[in-house]
């Protein structure tokens, strides 16, 4: 034990003494909910800079909020990207599609045939939106939160759930958490449990497209607590001195677990903010307006291939539902916080802008969501036909100790042919079918 | 045949590489114009331009990140950490990611990325530029680790480092890069001149990764060492007049076992010799599997030796250092025992 422990300080004149700041989200388990505080610019007023401007004359959208719906649901402003009426519909079905699929998700893991799951409620127009934007062989460097570009380009259910379940049709052989999907014929790089750890991969990937004279660009995913990794730090910089045409995404849904976004240093500055400071351009953006995501993502992808350089956009949500099947909100936030979210929900908000434009309406939009519950309960029994986690239908037990390396070395083959031997005791009935 | 030195023995494996393959790619700290704080990647920028080979921010997280990203776009990265010692802020990215990729993706994407860092100590580097990380890579599941001895070496296994579609930690001994340092720091020293490890040939060729090589066969003991302890481990024996058999492992993941298994069962005795300390070190994974291989073969208890678990002091650099003397004593020890 130290017996020299390094004494107090000398007292300073009349200086208080120092004190520690621990930042208290606003509201609490019971509290009424007051957003009156919360700045909402209006929509349609933010100006839209040249796509090839300097980073610099995008502070100003650091601390702004790109907003394109108004309350009434019209698309107003610059930023409005004029799209078709069947494009919309197309975007709102595969957000609807990517919270039906959530729901039905969810209560698979609460009846016992995953172990896990997380929902992306409330955030569905970061990724779906953010994917219209972007051409399908741009790489995406995803979080665990942005199931909804997948479903936009186009994966298929079953093969998202044949994952979940870790059965034997899992391309993934099993080896991974639920919803740590990979799927490169689509543009989305494998997610990793290690946060923010993607990030700098993204710009690697994107310099990598620089460096060989590619027209593809790269666009990662994290969420606002993980930009408080060094990763976002490294990430930043080397988009920064190479020009890399990456788009960074930070989706601020205020909670990262259970710690508010204060904890990343929200309260201090927009995560938008941070992008001047490495010379890079910023925009913060309404998460919950599709048309702003889409329209930001549409400049920064533009600005990026035309070697303009790298975009951070922070799209400024709500996490609507816990942070996974494992988590309990109610244990550290106010109830209140979801429904009065002055951004309102990015469905209805989109649904609202269609109807307003006479393309749309409430039966069309209850049979939507009929038809897209009943898809997604079509492509969880066709995946249990492959088997539900712990069920016995999984990959070949060797596939264990595969891929570890491009080959087997010995050790790993010693090691397999141990464990089978180890199997074969334990369930004398067991065959290895594979090998 | 040509005498290279290690350092240009690497530069050659790099240049070769640049020339064969137009994925290949170099970057790292200072490696640019300036051409390595070594010279490992002197001329390699002006020759092959800044698109191939370039420098980076002070940041080692990012370097193997972009390597990793770069990796999946379809290039060959080659990313230098300046020294072992500043490794450890990319561990996260080497180990979570790079290790895994692989596995985790089911094949999807992988890492063909080789990360070249110079280590070791015998340089009064003090701690934060000599120490031998080895071991921390060996338990990490999807890593090969790599260590040359000689020129020859170096560039061969540099060369199928590379090559490899699986993540490569090359390290290289900055205490042999001008010269076969054998541990007598009282000595003049040697350099690579006359050297039959030091005759590298032109162009490509490769020293197969999990291959180890038996620099000096013999009956009595067996000596496993890699980097610099492979000059140690031979001045070593020369002095006892020991009959020893030294195995230069050359890689630790894959290890060549099969070598290491016929040596240790035709001699009966081994002596582990590795800078890197002790305890946790790669030594107790190779001594617990000659135990488990051997067992009935072995005459005497396995001998190790290692740094001490400290930290690599500055000013007591030879008293850390495993010299020839340490080494020596094991070999006595092993005999004496029988």
């Amino acid at each position: 034990m130290a017996v020299n422990k390094p004494g107090a300080g000398k007292p300073r004149g009349n200086l208080p003494p120092l004190e520690l700041y621990v930042p208290e989200p606003q509201f609490r388990p019971g509290d009424t909910v007051d957003y009156s505080g919360l700045v909402i610019p209006e929509a349609g007023r933010q100006p839209r800079p040249d796509e090839a401007c300097a980073a610099s004359e995008t502070r100003p959208l650091c601390d702004d909020m790109i907003r394109v719906l108004d309350a009434e649901g019209r698309a107003v402003g610059p930023w409005d990207p004029a799209l078709d009426p069947e494009t919309l519909r197309r975007m709102l079905r595969a957000m609807a599609l990517t919270r039906a699929f959530d729901d039905r998700m969810y209560r698979g893991q609460r009846q016992g045939k995953t172990s896990f799951y997380m929902k992306c409620t409330g955030e569905e127009a970061t990724s779906v939106a953010s994917a219209f934007a972007l051409a399908d062989d741009d790489m995406v460097f995803p979080s665990y939160r942005q199931q909804g570009i997948l479903i936009t380009r186009g994966f298929p259910l079953v093969e998202m759930v044949n994952q979940i379940y870790s059965n034997r049709a899992d391309r993934l052989k099993g080896r991974q958490l639920p919803i740590m999907y990979s799927a490169r014929d689509y543009g989305f790089f494998s997610i990793s449990g290690n946060l923010a750890t993607q990030y700098p991969q993204a710009v690697g990937w994107a310099m990598a497209s620089a460096i060989k004279g590619d027209t593809r660009i790269a666009t990662s995913f994290i969420g606002e607590g993980s930009s408080a990794e060094g990763d976002f730090h490294a990430a930043m910089t080397f988009a920064a001195v190479y020009n890399a045409p990456v788009v960074l995404n930070v989706v601020n849904n205020q909670w990262a677990i259970s710690s508010f976004s204060g904890f990343a240093g929200g309260e201090r500055a927009t995560f938008a903010a941070r992008a001047i400071g490495y010379g890079i351009a910023g925009l913060r953006v309404d998460g919950n307006d599709a048309l702003a995501v889409y329209a930001a993502m549409q400049w920064a992808a533009n600005r990026a291939r035309a070697n303009a350089g790298p975009t951070l956009i922070e799209h400024f949500t709500y996490r609507a539902e816990g942070h996974s099947t494992s988590d309990d909100p109610s244990a550290y936030r106010s109830a209140q916080e979801r429904e009065e979210w002055p951004l309102g929900d990015p469905i209805m908000r989109l649904k609202q802008h269609l109807v307003a434009l006479g393309e749309w309406d409430d039966e069309r939009h209850a049979a939507m969501d009929l038809e897209l519950a009943e898809e997604v309960k079509k492509a969880t029994k066709e995946a249990e036909k492959n088997g539900i986690l712990g069920h016995g239908l999984h990959h070949p037990f060797h596939t264990m100790f595969e891929d570890v390396f491009e080959e087997l070395p010995w050790h790993l083959e010693e090691q397999a042919e141990q464990a089978i031997h180890e199997r074969r005791i334990k369930w004398p009935s067991w065959k290895e079918f594979s090998k | 045949m040509r005498e290279l030195n290690m350092v240009k023995a690497i530069n050659d494996a790099l240049d070769v590489m640049l020339a064969v393959d137009p994925d290949v790619l170099i970057f790292g700290q200072d490696v640019g114009y300036f051409g390595g704080v070594f010279r490992a990647t002197d001329g390699l920028q002006a020759r092959h331009g800044q698109k191939r080979c370039f420098d980076t921010p002070i940041a080692e997280s990012g370097i193997i990140a972009t390597a990793i990203g770069m990796g999946a776009q379809g290039l060959r990265p080659v990313p230098e950490i300046q020294f072992a010692d500043y490794i450890l802020p990319a561990f996260d990215q080497l180990v979570s990611e790079a290790a895994r990729l692989r596995y985790r993706s089911g094949g999807e994407f992988w890492a063909p990325i080789t990360v070249r860092s110079p280590y070791g100590g015998g340089i009064f580097g003090g701690q934060t530029h000599s120490q031998s990380p080895e071991a921390i890579f060996a338990h990490i599941t999807g890593l090969k680790t790599v260590i040359p001895s000689t020129p020859y070496d170096a560039k061969g296994l540099l060369i199928a480092a590379i090559e490899c579609d699986d993540p490569v930690i090359y390290l290289e001994p900055k205490r042999l890069y001008n010269g076969p340092f054998d541990g007598h720091h009282d000595r003049q020293l040697a350099t690579w001149a006359g050297h039959p490890g030091a005759r590298v040939p032109e162009g490509r060729y490769t020293v197969p990764l999990g291959k180890a090589a038996i620099v000096r066969p013999g009956d009595d003991v067996t000596v496993l060492a890699y980097g610099t302890m492979v000059h140690v481990a031979l001045a070593a024996v020369e002095e006892t007049g020991i009959d020893a058999e030294v195995v230069d492992l050359r890689s630790i993941v894959p290890l060549d076992i099969e070598t290491i298994v016929a040596s240790a069962n035709k001699t009966g005795r081994c002596v582990i010799v590795h800078e890197a300390s002790r305890f946790g070190g790669f030594g107790g994974e190779l001594s617990s599997l000659i135990q488990e291989r051997c067992f009935y073969g072995l005459e005497v208890p396995i001998e190790r030796v290692a740094g001490w678990d400290t930290p690599y002091p500055h000013a007591f650099e030879w008293d850390y250092f495993p010299g020839p003397g340490r080494v020596a004593s094991a070999l006595r020890r092993v005999m004496e025992n029988d």
